[in-house]
């Protein structure tokens, strides 16, 4: 029981119809995952102790999983999203959602948005 | 998990929380109420007069990206006919600016405004590479700092523009409002503050351009959701490895305040208008509830925002010089006996350690009520939605100005830069100064952009 959930996780910075999907680097976070803004995940279905993946267990997956960077801490900072990365779940705020209490569902978009400075 | 549906419209699913007034609201009634807001806080201080020509000062970042787009909108649907064009500045160093101008380029496109990128080369005479080739890596970031400061004003100079725009936050003030406090600028707190500053200058040089901050009462958090609901196009030209210490942990402290309560923000920067306000001369104008605005001075050493790749910014070597600078000029202050204590509200600095051995040495202020307005810990309640503009009421009148007036304290004193008019704490400006240590150890070439006001 291997079960796992597809989620389409998204890191960025840069939003534009054209240039979307190009190859060009926004500058933000994708740099800590090996600068690929877009990435499909196989999540485990349920968290650890046997209840449904939620978002803050995707976060933790991901740091243990997906950075290649060294400097998990511009991600997370004690154990949760580092105060002003914004979290967007199927296009709106996390607060909306019930942040790292989301229970993910199969082919949910989860994006998350530095607002690190850059007038 | 049921959605929320929009406060406002009551039909859309809600995507946004507002982090003003804990409002949800769907994307089109955010955008719109967005740019309604930004329109109030223009039109509330008559920041613009019809016909006036604006530079946008653009990096391509996020928040000059929404500046202009914001502006374009709302001078076509409010007919103002603003003058709008994109500046935007190149440091001239090879590589550096080239995704963050190709993003500026691609908006003037999109918006259909005109874009004019001027170097450091045509400003100053020198590029950045030319200038690392002069003096070495080392100590090259001042200049590039020292040169920034100005060259938004230079620039618009140049296009013969008299008012730049430039895309500061409300959490940008707000890290200023700390960093000031933290360095016991009181002069600076009030420009920090300031919807619009001037320099004063001699009418028609770079130096008496006028330079404000529409969005100053704009979230930061506002400002990437309306860019992504937008879909905008932008670029970050900071490096996220390399944030300037010391604005670094001020912009921490205000992240983590919003974490608990995002309404601090604004708290925060009501407050530092407050505080600049009972600073005889620092002015510390808002634009809020009033009637006029009065450009306030700002000095060749002002500003906010970025570390050293920012866009507006500080330099980050010069930063501990200048806490020393200020320290000395308070010292000064508090041996001819007009030094007053600052007192904050113990709850505002609360478990922060370094906040009371930063202010211990406060300059000259008086002391501050005990109660800061927005106290208020509901979030739902005490802000209407449209209204975010912030109004200052009775507590503006009771204030204790009459105290201030009286205890004139020696603040910096800003007279002009003999060379260019800027105005500067030094007869000379920094920014001449290190002209002149260039073009002295430049072998003669004949050309001379120096610090000429023009
Ligand atoms: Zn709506
Ligand atoms: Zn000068």
């Amino acid at each position: 029981m291997i079960d796992s959930i597809p989620i389409a996780v998204e890191f960025t910075r840069i939003q534009s119809k054209t240039h979307r999907d190009s190859p060009v680097a926004s500058g933000g976070l994708e740099l800590l995952f090996s600068n690929q803004r877009k990435h499909q995940v196989a999540l485990p279905a349920s968290n650890p102790e046997g209840t449904p993946s939620t978002v803050g267990y995707l976060v933790k997956w991901l740091c243990e999983n997906l950075i290649k960077d060294p400097r998990k801490e511009m991600f997370v900072l004690d154990d949760s999203v580092r105060p002003g990365i914004l979290v967007l779940i199927n296009d709106a705020d996390w607060e909306l959602e019930g942040e790292e209490k989301y229970e993910l569902q199969a082919n949910d978009e989860i994006v998350f948005v530095s607002t690190l400075h850059g007038g | 998990m049921p959605h929320y549906p929009c406060q406002t419209c009551h039909i859309s699913r809600a995507q946004i929380l507002r982090p003003s007034t804990g409002t949800r609201l769907c994307a089109p009634c955010f955008t719109l109420a967005f740019e309604t807001e930004t329109a109030a806080t223009i039109t509330s201080s008559s920041l613009f007069h019809p016909g006036e020509r604006i530079a946008i000062g653009a990096s391509g970042g996020k928040d000059s990206t929404v500046l202009a787009s914001v502006l374009q909108t709302l001078n076509t649907r409010y007919n103002w006919g603003l003058e709008l064009v994109l500046l935007s500045i190149d440091e001239g160093i090879a590589g550096y600016r080239d995704h963050s101008l190709e993003a500026v380029k691609r908006n003037a496109e999109v918006l259909g405004l005109p874009l004019k990128i001027l170097g450091y080369e045509e400003l100053y005479g020198w590029s950045m590479d030319a200038v690392v080739a002069q003096v070495g890596r080392k100590g090259n970031c001042t200049y590039c700092g020292v040169f920034r400061r100005q060259a938004l004003d230079r620039g618009a100079a140049v296009l013969g523009v008299r008012h730049v725009v430039t895309g500061h936050n409300a959490d940008d003030v707000a890290e200023t409002v700390v960093m000031n406090l933290l360095r016991g600028d009181l002069a600076r707190l009030g420009r920090g503050t300031s919807l619009v500053t001037g320099t004063g200058g001699a009418e028609g040089g770079f130096a008496s351009v006028k330079r404000s901050k529409p969005l100053m009462w704009a979230y930061e958090k506002e400002i990437v959701m309306y860019a992504h609901h937008k879909r905008l196009d932008y670029f970050s030209t900071e490096c996220i490895y390399s944030p300037e210490a010391f604005r670094g942990s001020a912009r921490t402290l205000i992240k983590n305040l919003e974490r608990i309560r995002p309404e601090s923000i604004l708290d925060v920067v009501r407050s530092g208008i407050d505080m600049a306000r009972l600073v005889p001369g620092a002015g510390g104008e808002g634009g809020s509830g009033s009637l006029r605005v009065e450009a306030i001075p700002r000095d060749a050493e002002d500003d906010t925002g970025g570390g050293c790749s920012g866009d507006n910014g500080e330099d980050a070597g010069g930063e501990m010089a200048r806490v020393e600078e200020t320290l000395r000029l308070n010292e000064r202050a508090e041996e001819e006996g007009t030094e007053t204590e600052i007192r904050l509200p113990a709850k505002a600095v609360n478990g922060q350690r370094h906040d009371r051995d930063g202010l211990h040495t406060g300059p000259p202020a008086a002391a501050l009520p005990a109660t800061v307005n927005g106290q208020n810990h509901d979030r739902h309640t005490h802000i209407p939605d449209i209204a975010v503009v912030p109004i200052r009421t009775k507590q503006e009148k009771k204030s204790g100005r009459k105290t201030a007036g009286d205890n004139l304290p020696p603040r910096q004193r800003l007279g002009q830069c003999e060379r260019c008019g800027y105005l500067s704490s030094q007869a000379v400006c920094k920014a001449c100064m290190l002209l002149e240590g260039l073009n002295k150890a430049r072998p003669r070439t004949g050309i001379e952009v120096g610090g000429a006001g023009g």
